[in-house]
């Protein structure tokens, strides 16, 4: 103890919360929202959206089944890990649905190539230099191109031709108005940190009070995006990331906890968006699933099929979307895996069409250049 | 940029006001692996890892008594990883007791976390080899690990402090040596609990599940297997396959940390003996058998055999290529010259991996001394050569950990073993230039107009302050606002 009686608490700032969720939006004029949350790490599908109906799945899961017995019935195969409650309360509305044996084209297992792709709508990593999300504004009916982005910098989906501005809550004293007028003019003659700087400027305006919100927890977070997204001069596109899924250890405990904040920020956006929920659409997607056998330590290894989710008031939902590949050793990709059996490129192009009103074909070709030629999936959200 | 303004930033870590200006730049730069402290007093009172590690231990001698006393036990990997109040672990039914111990066990990681932080920045700021300080940082960010669980929190420095410093000038081998088996990222990567299923601990706990016709509960765990091949050394894409992967893993059982989990588990998994913190090889959990990796058989040898890997795999030309490239990318640009790659990879397999002999390939490249700024400073980097602009020599442990994650960038905290990135992209963003600009600010208050920024700024950037940066000096209010201008200039976003 008295090692440290004399060192200053360093009170790190949501220190022991993994990283705090960061956003950035882009703006479009249409009354419909976009929010994509990712889940960066490889989040578990079968542990989230558990196969119970299959009769190898109670054996494969062993202790990580446990808890899925008092997870909400879906359908006669399907139940939800019951951290998600507001989940499953939107998915007994029709609000919420979830696709299964759902993967990306990438088949390696490195988070960071995975997420790659995952981002850029790419066939493989790094073949592609922009983000589908920057892409999608290209296609999403605007009256100025002029984005409006907000979170401290940009993921990767978000990256590329059209402007997209970042935000996200400083605890840092606010800038004084005379340093910010002089730094434009410091900044002039710098195309760089010039434009930076623009959007900077103009998106600390737009978000006022929002630095009130600490942004620091996912139910924050939720709520923060829900009032960026809100007026109707506000953003139209948000992207959230989340972090954490990455249980090779322990996961038990750790999926029900990352499942609860999903939930939290779920259902903080509709209720901040209120009556414009029925014109929001969520997706929540990661790039890759993990393994279905349980690992030596509780948890379980990169792996390739995983479970995505869509939310929102235009949802088709209520079920589950899945071609079931089965989990005998036989039926796995590599002998390890869930097999991919439906594609998230097509699954999302036709999400996003429909909820846009853009044509599917062309959707799937600037979303998703790599698979143009396969069908995005209809039916998932009213026309 | 003047070559002397090259080295100072580029190679540096920012000029200090008083210092004089390096006449000999690549000299200068040379120099500095002789006057590098792998130990400097700044470092002398920051926590070990074999005191992070008691104090974890005692931690969980303590949930293990109360356990037995009945009281229910809070997961301790359970760390809500995305963040505060909304996910919190799942122990709210949990006795106060419990919870008292945690928030105990939590509050000295922090704090451990937050010494480590201190002496880190000190280092940065006062030691006489700023050069070879940013290869420390460049090299603990390869070797990433992440203060996210309680059991990383208070270790993730000491990896930097005990692994990578004292290897800094040595060979890249020892390096992967002392990272791979040093606690953090025996924790971090999951590896200390890896069992081989036909080790004799696997087999006894598979026996005795069958008995009980229950299922087996440990094995394989091939989190830092992976990254190992994928991050550390090989690098993705370059031909090791998913058998390779799992191959590794059964090699690299037994690898892992003393005292960490004691009672009668860790004496049957052979984990018991040793201080807290210590490397330990337990035969007892170690798959038995010889492993084929990349084509290439790795008779059956307790130990040696996963150092066999790492031996070879420390001198592969896809881990020269690897390793080249992100240096490239650190000196010479966010796309790095092909030729300048060839040239750092050659002199690695030349030198079978002698850092100071890359680190003189480096300097020795035109590729990273073109006059434009070839990269965006990181937050890291411009806190650092900010505070040295200002001749900070003290930082307060808890701001410093505040301002770094206000400004995004966490001290070993990047959330994923890949580390941060070392591109533009992930850094120049509007919110973070904002700030930046806010945090400038603050500085100069505290500088209390002492600094004339107008004579400052050629000391920092010899021959290479602009004609606007200079007009935007000379014309503001009031030298604090001057100071935070030249804070925020061009010239201090990038190196």
């Amino acid at each position: 103890m008295d090692r440290r009686s004399f060192i200053a608490r360093a009170g790190a700032v949501g220190l022991l919360g993994s990283f705090a969720p960061r956003m950035a939006f882009a703006r479009a004029a249409t009354p419909k929202r976009f929010v994509f949350v990712i889940q960066r790490g490889a989040a578990d599908g079968l542990g989230i959206v558990a196969a119970i109906g299959d009769p190898m799945f109670a054996g494969a899961r062993g202790d990580l089944a446990a808890d899925l017995a008092a997870g909400t019935k879906l359908d006669a195969m399907f139940a939800l890990h019951p951290a998600m409650a507001t989940g499953a309360a939107l998915y007994g509305q029709g609000q919420a649905l979830f696709a299964h044996a759902i993967a990306s084209p990438y088949r390696d297992r490195s988070h960071f190539d995975g997420q790659n792709v995952l981002e850029t709508g790419g066939a493989g990593p790094y073949q592609v230099r922009d983000g589908w999300l920057n892409r999608l504004l290209g296609v999403v009916p605007t009256d100025d191109a002029k984005a409006i982005a907000v979170a401290a910098t940009i993921p990767m989906a978000l990256r590329g031709r059209h402007d997209v501005a970042s935000y996200a809550p400083s605890a840092l004293p606010a800038a004084s108005d005379d340093l910010l007028a002089r730094v434009t003019q410091l900044y002039q003659g710098d195309a760089q940190l010039h434009a930076l700087w623009g959007e900077a400027t103009a998106t600390r305006a737009l978000a006022g009070d929002l630095t009130q919100d600490d942004g620091r927890n996912a139910a924050a977070t939720g709520a923060l995006a829900a009032r960026l997204l809100a007026p109707d001069n506000g953003a139209r596109i948000a992207m959230i990331e989340t972090g954490g899924w990455d249980t090779h250890a322990g996961q038990r405990g750790r999926l029900a906890a990352q499942l609860k904040g999903l939930d939290a920020m779920i259902g903080a956006l509709r209720t901040g968006l209120g009556p414009l929920w029925s014109d929001t659409l969520v997706l929540v997607a990661t790039e890759f699933g993990r393994t279905v056998a349980v690992n030596g330590t509780g948890g379980t290894d990169h792996g390739q099929a995983s479970a995505a989710m869509l939310f929102g008031g235009g949802v088709r939902g209520g079920r589950v979307l899945a071609d079931w590949p089965g989990l005998k050793t036989a039926d796995l990709y590599e002998g390890r895996d869930l097999k991919p059996t439906t594609q998230l490129d097509a699954f999302i192009a036709g999400a996003v069409a429909d909820h846009f009103a853009i044509d599917p074909a062309r959707a799937m070709a600037a979303l998703f250049p790599a698979s143009a030629k396969v069908a995005a999936i209809g039916g998932l959200v009213r026309v | 940029m003047s070559e002397a303004a090259i080295a100072l930033n580029r190679f540096g870590l920012g000029a200090r006001p008083g210092e004089a200006i390096p006449a000999r730049p690549k000299a200068w730069l040379v120099d500095q692996f002789a006057s590098y402290q792998p130990r400097p007093a700044a470092l002398a009172e920051a926590p070990t890892s074999a005191a992070v590690a008691a104090d974890l231990a005692e931690y969980q001698d303590q949930r293990r008594a109360m356990r037995q006393q009945g009281i229910a036990a809070p997961d301790p990997t359970a760390a809500p990883a995305m963040a505060g109040g909304a996910a919190k672990p799942a122990d709210a039914g949990a006795d106060d007791a419990m919870k008292q111990a945690r928030r105990f066990a939590r509050r000295e990681a922090r704090d451990d976390y937050g010494a480590l932080v201190g002496a880190r920045t000190i280092a940065a700021l006062t030691g006489p080899a700023p050069f070879v300080e940013r290869m420390v940082h460049f090299w603990a960010n390869h070797f990433a690990v992440s203060a996210d669980k309680l059991t990383v929190v208070g270790l993730a420095g000491t990896l930097e402090m005990e692994a990578i410093r004292p290897h800094v000038l040595g060979h890249f081998a020892d390096m992967l040596n002392a990272v791979e088996r040093h606690p953090a990222m025996l924790l971090y990567l999951d590896q200390a609990v890896s069992v081989g299923p036909d080790s004799p601990l696997g087999q006894r706990v598979t026996q005795r599940a069958a008995q009980n016709g229950m299922t087996r509960k440990v094995g394989l765990n091939e989190n830092l297997a992976r990254e190992i091949l994928e991050l550390h050394t090989l690098g993705v894409r370059t031909g090791y396959t998913q058998a390779d992967v799992t191959e590794f893993a059964r090699a690299m059982t037994g690898w892992t940390v003393a005292g960490i989990g004691r009672g009668p588990g860790a004496r049957a998994a052979g984990t018991a003996g040793g201080q807290p913190g210590d490397f330990v090889f337990a035969p007892a959990i170690h798959e038995p058998g010889a492993r084929t990796i990349m084509g290439r058989t790795y008779p059956a040898g307790g130990e040696a055999q996963a150092q066999a890997v790492l031996t070879d795999v420390a001198i592969h030309p896809a881990t020269a290529t690897h390793i080249a490239t992100k240096l490239t990318r650190h000196f010479a640009g966010d796309t790095p010259p092909p030729a300048m790659v060839d040239r750092i990879s050659a002199a690695f397999l030349a030198s079978k991996g002698d850092l100071p002999t890359i680190y003189r390939a480096i300097i020795e490249s035109p590729e990273a001394w073109v006059e434009t700024p070839v990269k965006f400073k990181n937050p890291w980097e411009w806190t650092i050569s900010s505070l040295r602009a200002l001749g900070t020599t003290q930082v307060k442990p808890l701001v410093m950990v505040g301002l770094m994650n206000q400004l995004g960038q966490p001290v070993w905290k990047p959330g994923q073993p890949v580390g941060y990135d070392d591109i533009a992209g992930s850094w120049a963003g509007p919110d973070a230039l904002l700030r930046r600009v806010e945090a400038a600010e603050r500085f100069a208050t505290r500088a209390e107009g002492t600094i004339d920024a107008r004579t400052l700024a050629p000391q920092l950037f010899p021959a290479s302050v602009s004609a606007a940066t200079a007009q935007s000096l000379a014309r503001a209010e009031s030298p604090g606002q001057a100071l935070a201008l030249l804070l925020v200039a061009p010239e201090m976003m990038r190196r």
